[in-house]
């Protein structure tokens, strides 16, 4: 199941409830995202994210999908937040559940790489002396990189 | 009408999240219309030149030259910036 919303979060609530509707599952892996407060702290700066209703919501689906296609999942949930948010608010939710260990961390990895480089969001973080996009990184498509599908 | 979204960079260079118009004489594909839509805006032109701008039509994904007939969406995307 994904998520695209702009209302906040409970990343503790929201693994519980995803534990408790499990049937099968012996591994549950999540993962929070949360936005990051600036290294020289001290001033409060906010993150806005644009996204694209609809559309950026099908494209999260369709890495889910892929995910579930994968990896051994009994489970997966996927939310993401978009509007303004503050330092130390959750951006990002990934909950994964399998039979073992392995699928279900892999699939979270997974699941991360692609939304880093894929999702449709479009950040901007408003600083005290302006505002300013923020570009992908280099490191986020090396990331995404390792999952490419080899062609033999 | 055509409807035209921008988003990021691209809104912030168009100065508008979306347009709405008839299909312009002459134009017949997205890279027709990516030419016509800054004819007069040099801040979009240069931002719709990257050739990391990605385009939808009606929500899916499209080949830099798709052809249009006047009733679709177009949506032109800068590099995301990551989940």
């Amino acid at each position: 199941m994904i998520r695209v919303q702009a209302e906040p979060f409970d990343a503790a609530a929201e693994l519980g409830r995803f534990t408790d509707a499990l049937a099968n599952s012996g591994a549950v892996v999540s993962f929070t995202g949360v936005v990051r407060a600036r290294r020289d702290a001290g001033e409060v700066c906010t993150l806005e994210l644009e996204h694209y209703p609809g559309f950026t919501a099908k494209v999260i689906a369709g890495i889910e999908a892929e995910a579930r296609r994968r990896f051994p999942l009994e489970d997966c949930l996927v939310i993401h937040r978009f509007g303004e948010l503050a330092p130390g608010e959750p951006i990002v939710f990934v909950a994964t559940a399998a039979e073992h260990r392995r699928g279900a961390f892999e699939a979270a990895d997974y699941l991360m790489d692609r939304l880093k480089t894929e999702a449709p969001f479009w950040k901007r973080e408003q600083r005290p002396e302006g505002a300013a996009w923020i570009e992908p990184r280099e490191a986020d498509l090396r990331d995404r990189a390792r999952w490419d599908e080899k062609v033999s | 009408m055509l409807k035209v979204l921008f988003f990021g960079r691209l809104r912030e260079a168009a100065g508008t999240g979306e347009l709405a118009l008839e299909l312009p004489a002459g134009v017949a594909d997205t890279d027709a219309l990516r030419r016509w839509l800054p004819r007069d805006n040099l801040q979009l032109r240069e931002e719709l030149e990257r050739l990391s701008v990605r385009v939808a039509v009606n929500e899916v994904l499209a080949s830099p030259a798709h052809p249009l007939t006047g009733g679709e969406t177009v949506a032109f995307m800068p590099l995301v910036s990551g989940g």
